[in-house]
């Protein structure tokens, strides 16, 4: 292979048709009030990880809505599961369940349950 | 003798404020250009937010016209007004000169002409449609395709087309398109329950009685999704489908999605007869085009011109709900006008 | 086609009829030398147009400007000079040869319609620095507004068509007008910026099928920036490559380029992301011939693919000038116009030759 100098960047955009949709699925049939999620914030502002470090949990539910499984993985080791994000939530979204639902969706991709 | 009131425009306005001036004993004449009454109305088959039919609201204004006496003269085209002392002269082609002591002005909005964002391909690719399009194929019942004559199983809302964007020269907001994607959006899933339904936002705004709740119900029971982003431009796939590309702004990262169809939630603008009778009335308008009142907080439905008033679509976008008021608002205004009250030059102290 | 009609009506520029004063590109006479030089012939020969190619302008300074070495006022006097120029030899009408200038001049032109008081500025930048005066063109054009202007001329003299010999079916020809052609002003573009006119009513004109792929209006990455720069240049690379992967499904028989710069990147890219990816678009692993418009009128109107400069190309066109049964001589491809024998290019390890 001939050396330029540099290789060829990534794609940034989020291509929704190409992406992983595993975790998503599991979660809406186990955690359905991630349904209603608007994504004000109101539990990242409150998120006692959040505040130190840089976990978003609100983030983390975008990155499960659009499929990116890497991000998700990520993420999800980043809660302390104090639980004060769902009771701030306004729209009664258990994220507390959320995290641990995912946390059982990427062990089951890993075992190939999923 | 009745003083006389003509109403130009006989949609939910203009329907309704003559049923009210006329049960108030004036003798009211609708002059509508097209040869059937209740404009925009008739186009839509189902109302948000609480999903009941516009046949009933076009029967309830047509049942209020039938208790009253109401002269309605269709496929009128007007040509000239004439102020002359205290009442106005209507000079309609092909008709007897009316005589009105007070005139309500009800043309409405035109919607937003979606091939003018030529970057969204309405018009080009034959998936690209407007919610209006999408009302006419609810209308038509049986089983949903798109106009390629698939069945959609992913498919894509755009809010704000001709609405908040300089570059239409729209810079207000349309105020229903919101909550009509919404309803749109639960509509389809319930035709098409296995379908994605994506609504492509800048803001949702929900500001109404019962829209923040319709927006819930269509996240928790029909799984509606909503992304941040507004379309920047769209294009065609090999086979037909649409891809939509926006920012998806909660991840601060461009997002791509092929679509089986596109819905373009189109905007509200002043209508070209509401431009017409503000030239012949030489009304003042805002920068917008729309009728501008004398002073917007207690001046509402009045004119610049003395005994000319307006209400409706024409001023600004309002929904059906707003439309009935602001209808009864304005008789409220053309009878005291009328009986000669002395409300209207209230001061106003700075 | 039909459909865009509405859309192009409102996107009509005019395009002056003759007497021109050319104005040429950098890159262009480097890596595709005879594009400039055949402008000229069909326009003076097989048009019989005036144009003078006058040997006292240079460069427009837009890479420079576009690099941030050279100030918006400098490359601003540098064009002023161009205009003194076209004066002083008594025309009227530019034609611009590079989409990057044409973008500079519009964006000239329009910064002084609006802030008359740096016109004013430039008029005497100008006058100190040479003694010259200007006059703003009555009509600016880009060269492929010419070619489009004349393009059904040249499709009444045409030896070949835009038509795969082989299946009588048009050809697929994927059109990039460059970012600077009408983005930045979509009333100077023939037909606009978004579904623009300029080369796909040539496609027309000439027999073959104008591809709309998804990533149609995406920049080539050119970008000067990001190229001149060794370590970013896979930014630059990447975006050629999205637009071939977008392509690829529609299996285009070639790619028409409006600028220098994208007509160099589509067609030097594809030998890159071949070497780094192992990727080669096109049929048999050949690559994707990327023509410039006057090469592409070239072939239409029958001239010899070599005296063309087709052999300096990335990609090579053979494959393209079978699909146009177009008589060429394989054993010339590389020899000077007395018939000394050149240098042969390597053949890549991934690009059938």
């Amino acid at each position: 292979m001939t050396d330029f100098g540099f290789t060829i960047n990534k794609p940034r955009v989020i291509d929704y048709d190409n992406t992983d949709k595993r975790v998503l699925k599991y979660l809406l049939a186990h955690e359905p009030s991630f349904n209603s999620c608007i994504f004000c914030g109101s539990c990242t502002a409150t998120c006692s990880a959040g505040n130190f470090t840089d976990f978003n949990i609100r983030k983390l539910k975008i990155f499960i809505r659009r499929g990116l499984t890497e991000e998700i993985a990520s993420e999800a080791e980043k809660c302390m599961l104090c639980g004060k994000c769902f009771l701030v939530c306004p729209r009664g979204v258990n994220n507390r369940n959320i995290i641990l639902k995912v946390r059982e969706a990427l062990t089951k991709i890993e075992s190939h349950e999923l | 003798m009745n003083k006389k009131v003509v109403v130009i425009g006989g949609g939910i306005t203009g329907m309704e404020a003559s049923v009210q001036l006329s049960a108030l004993g004036y003798s009211v004449t609708i002059l509508e250009k097209e040869s059937q009454l209740g404009g925009h109305l008739k186009d839509w088959t189902v109302l948000f937010p609480n999903l009941r039919k516009g046949t009933e609201i076009v029967s309830f204004l047509e049942h209020g016209l039938e208790l009253q006496e109401v002269n309605v003269i269709f496929n009128s085209k007007i040509n000239e007004i004439k102020k002359i002392n205290k009442h106005y002269e209507i000079i309609v082609e092909g008709r007897k000169t009316l005589v009105a002591d007070a005139i309500l002005v009800a043309t409405g909005f035109d919607l937003f002409d979606a091939h003018r964002k030529e970057e969204f391909g309405y018009g080009i690719y034959e998936n690209v449609i407007t919610s209006y399009d999408l009302e006419k194929i609810f209308a038509k019942e049986g089983e949903i395709r798109t106009p390629s004559g698939i069945k959609p199983k992913r498919i894509g809302f755009i809010h704000c087309v001709g609405s908040r964007d300089e570059k239409v020269n729209n810079h207000y907001c349309s105020n229903v398109c919101c909550v009509t994607g919404v309803k749109q959006a639960m509509e389809l899933k319930t035709l098409i329950p296995d379908a994605e339904i994506f609504n492509f936002y800048m803001d949702m705004r929900m500001f109404d009685t019962h829209f923040e709740e319709l927006y819930l119900e269509s996240q928790k029971k029909y799984g509606i999704n909503f992304i941040r982003g507004r379309l920047s431009e769209a294009n065609e796939t090999i086979d037909k489908r649409i891809v939509i590309k926006v920012e998806d702004t909660l991840t601060s990262r461009p997002l791509k999605m092929t679509v089986d169809m596109m819905v373009l939630l189109v905007g509200m603008e002043p209508s070209k007869g509401t431009k017409e009778i503000a030239n012949l009335l030489n009304l003042k308008m805002r920068e917008s085009g729309f009728l501008k009142p004398e002073d917007d907080h207690t001046m509402s439905n009045v004119s610049n011109m003395p005994g000319v008033f307006f209400a409706g679509t024409c001023s600004g976008p309002m929904s059906i709900k707003y439309t009935f008021t602001d209808a009864r608002a304005a008789v409220t205004k053309i009878n005291c006008f009328l009986k000669e009250y002395e409300l209207q030059n209230r001061i106003l102290v700075n | 086609m039909e459909e865009k009609r509405n859309i192009w009506k409102d996107y009509q520029k005019e395009i002056a009829d003759d007497h021109y004063y050319y104005v040429r590109s950098c890159i262009r006479q480097s890596f595709f030398p005879a594009s400039e030089e055949f402008f000229l012939k069909v326009l003076k020969d097989e048009l019989g147009k005036d144009i003078f190619d006058d040997p006292n302008h240079t460069t427009c300074t837009g890479i420079g400007y576009h690099a941030d070495v050279v100030p918006f006022e400098t490359i601003m006097t540098v064009v002023a000079r161009h205009f003194a120029l076209m004066k002083e030899s008594g025309y009227k009408n530019i034609i611009i040869s590079c989409v990057t200038s044409f973008g500079i001049y519009t964006e000239i032109i329009e910064t002084w319609k609006h802030f008359p008081e740096v016109l004013e500025k430039i008029r005497e930048n100008l006058y100190k620095a040479t003694k010259r005066e200007f006059d703003i063109p009555l009509n600016m054009t880009h060269s492929s507004d010419i070619i489009y202007k004349f393009r059904n001329e040249i499709a009444e003299k045409a030896n070949y068509k835009l038509i795969n010999q082989l299946t009588g079916r048009p050809l697929n020809v994927v059109e990039h007008i460059g970012c600077h052609y009408s983005k930045m002003f979509p009333k100077y573009g023939v037909g606009g910026a978004e579904f623009p006119l300029v080369l796909a009513g040539m496609i027309k004109a000439w027999g073959g099928d104008v591809i709309d792929y998804p990533e149609r209006r995406h920049c080539c990455g050119f970008g000067f920036r990001q190229y001149l720069v060794q370590a970013n240049r896979g930014y630059s690379a990447a975006n050629s490559k999205k637009k071939f992967e977008s392509m690829e499904p529609y299996k285009p028989d070639l790619v028409l380029c409006n600028c220098p710069g994208c007509t160099m990147f589509m067609d030097k890219w594809q030998y890159t992301i071949s070497e780094l990816e192992g990727k080669t678009y096109g049929e048999n692993n050949q690559g994707v011939p990327v023509l410039t418009y006057e090469e592409l009128a070239g072939l239409v109107l029958g001239y010899n693919p070599w005296d063309l400069g087709l052999q300096f190309h990335q990609i090579q066109s053979e494959p393209l000038l079978r699909k146009m049964g177009i008589d060429f001589s394989p054993e010339d491809k590389y020899k000077t116009r007395s018939g000394i024998q050149m240098p042969m290019p390597e053949c890549p390890a991934n690009i059938n030759f």
